[in-house]
């Protein structure tokens, strides 16, 4: 199974998401190669996952999980192995309306930190779920990132803004158009002990990533 | 050994023009290398990476262009296809476009696949008229039953732009691989595309060489601030020149028609350069991208070729071939 999904992602992942995106790196040597470690981009298509899975060189592949919520990735048994064993997703239990969150509590981020404990390098999109670009194109992050940086101090913590995978394949959109995506990798953020605080750090070290991108007009 | 007779048997039915047109390239790349290892070593203060990757890419390109032109002109036709589809892609991505225009934006990459159909289907006719007119029609009909009409005309316009300038006009290099042998081209269909990129590239070259060398007065300032009349006018010189000399080698023109090519490609190299220029600031880009590490977008290296390569066509097909 490891060796089919590092083929799969070596021989389709990575040509269809330099034809589609072009995959344009900025700061690729900042990627970590190994865990644990912490990835956290910006999210606005299904191409984000893609385009971060592409990007990683091939000895640190096998170590790449991005989180993904458990309530749509794994309710399907067809898409859930394919999420499981190709994507090599970390499922994320997201809380519903009306949930308690006492109930479920620390739980939802038990496998992420199961994975960051066995050095894996956990790619997480602290908006929780796929933005439309309105704004300042990023939405409320979630502080679950934060409380993973806390629980492993060590982990170093890689702002990724990515540009354009809205475009390519937005929200309720079925068929992908190829257009250009950049993605721009950051400078490795350390815990500081706060979790509002370092929220706001990374949020602002994701914001001035963004302005280093090409613009986007898209209106 | 046998793969060795094969490849001699491959290289001997080459044009011996075209085999050492290449060499010189290769050469004239191991020298650049060599003098900016040498750089490198002499002056450890200073950083020559830029030209390093610039260089490193060369070789890339060269390689790529150099396989495909010998492998004839299915490959030709395939790497230029590639090379049109990444320039409309770094086009469109920069390109104001409303969020209603994804549909128009695939029928976009499905006219180029049908314009390079017309090139390896050899249906010139069919070529000429299908971006021009009928891409040109179909896109905003397209546009229109999509139904925004906010920015309809700038949208429009900004996709036939983009068609133009990457597919037609990059397709006409790739067409050239399409002449017949009957037209006795003294370095083959291969040959006639490989003196308009080793030209066009040239000029480039020159062009960046004598405005560092020489460049005082300034001739678009507001669009390209770094070239000069000096790099201009050396580069048209230079390039000039060495259509004059390598012409006869590599295309069937001679005399006037030579003449003709020697004067006015360097001035549409230097038209594509600054008109892309304008394009990019008005995009408020530097490069289109970083696919080729060293040079930035494909679409920057490319742009002047979107000039040269119609101009060269059309002086060959007026001068020069029969088919055209």
């Amino acid at each position: 199974m490891r060796w089919l999904r590092f083929l799969l992602l070596i021989l389709v992942a990575r040509p269809l998401a330099l034809f589609m995106t072009g995959a344009d790196v900025t700061g690729r040597e900042r990627l970590p190669l190994k865990g644990p470690a912490i990835v956290a981009a910006n999210h606005s298509s299904h191409v984000d996952t893609l385009l971060l899975l592409a990007i990683f060189p091939s000895r640190a592949l096998a170590r790449v999980r991005p989180a993904a919520a458990a309530d749509y990735f794994l309710k399907d048994p067809v898409i859930g192995w394919f999420s499981r064993h190709v994507i090599g997703i970390v499922p994320v239990a997201r809380l519903k309306a009306g949930q308690k969150a006492d109930r479920v509590g620390e739980d939802v981020l038990a496998p992420a930190r199961a994975a960051l404990a066995a050095g894996d390098i956990v790619v997480v999109f602290p908006e929780g779920t796929r933005g439309d670009g309105e704004g300042d194109g990023m939405g409320q992050l979630k502080s679950g990132v934060a409380r993973l940086a806390e629980a492993f101090p060590d982990a170093p913590v890689i702002p990724v803004w990515i540009q354009g995978a809205g475009r390519v394949l937005p929200k309720g959109e079925t068929i992908p158009v190829p257009l250009n995506c950049a993605v721009l990798v950051g400078e490795p953020l350390a815990w500081s002990g706060e979790r509002p605080a370092f929220m706001a750090k990374l949020r602002a070290a994701l914001l001035a990533l963004k302005d280093q991108a090409p613009p986007l007009r898209w209106s | 050994m046998a793969i060795l007779d094969t490849l001699r048997a491959f290289l001997a039915a080459q044009p011996p023009a075209l085999l050492a047109g290449l060499a010189g390239v290769v050469i004239l790349l191991g020298v650049a290398g060599l003098v900016a290892t040498v750089l490198t070593a002499l002056r450890p203060d200073k950083s020559y990476l830029e030209l390093r990757q610039r260089i490193a890419s060369w070789w890339v390109m060269v390689a790529l262009l150099a396989g495909a032109l010998l492998a004839g002109w299915q490959a030709t036709v395939a790497v230029f296809a590639l090379i049109s589809f990444m320039a409309l892609r770094e086009f469109l991505s920069l390109a104001p476009i409303r969020r209603e225009d994804r549909p128009a934006i695939l029928a976009a990459y499905l006219v180029l696949i049908a314009a390079y159909g017309f090139i390896a289907a050899d249906r010139y006719m069919f070529y000429l008229v299908f971006i021009p007119v009928w891409a040109f029609l179909g896109l905003p009909f397209l546009m229109a039953m999509l139904g925004q009409t906010r920015g309809f005309l700038t949208t429009a316009a900004t996709f036939h732009w983009g068609l133009v300038t990457c597919v037609y006009n990059l397709g006409f290099a790739a067409f050239l691989m399409r002449a017949p042998d009957a037209e006795r081209l003294p370095a083959g269909a291969a040959g006639l595309v490989f003196f308009l990129l080793l030209v066009t590239e040239f000029n480039d070259v020159a062009q960046y060489v004598f405005g560092k060398l020489l460049g005082r007065h300034k001739i678009a300032p507001t669009v390209s601030p770094n070239k000069t009349w000096e790099g201009f006018l050396g580069g048209w010189l230079a390039t000039g020149l060495l259509i004059w000399f390598l012409g006869p080698v590599f295309t069937p023109l001679a005399g006037l028609g030579l003449a003709v090519v020697a004067a006015t490609l360097p001035v549409a190299g230097f038209a594509g350069d600054v008109t892309m220029s304008a394009v990019k600031r008005d995009i408020g880009v530097k490069d289109t991208s970083h696919a080729i590490p060293g040079h930035g977008g494909v679409l920057d290296r490319a742009d002047s070729l979107t000039f040269t390569a119609p101009l060269y066509f059309h002086l060959l097909a007026l001068f020069a071939l029969n088919k055209f």
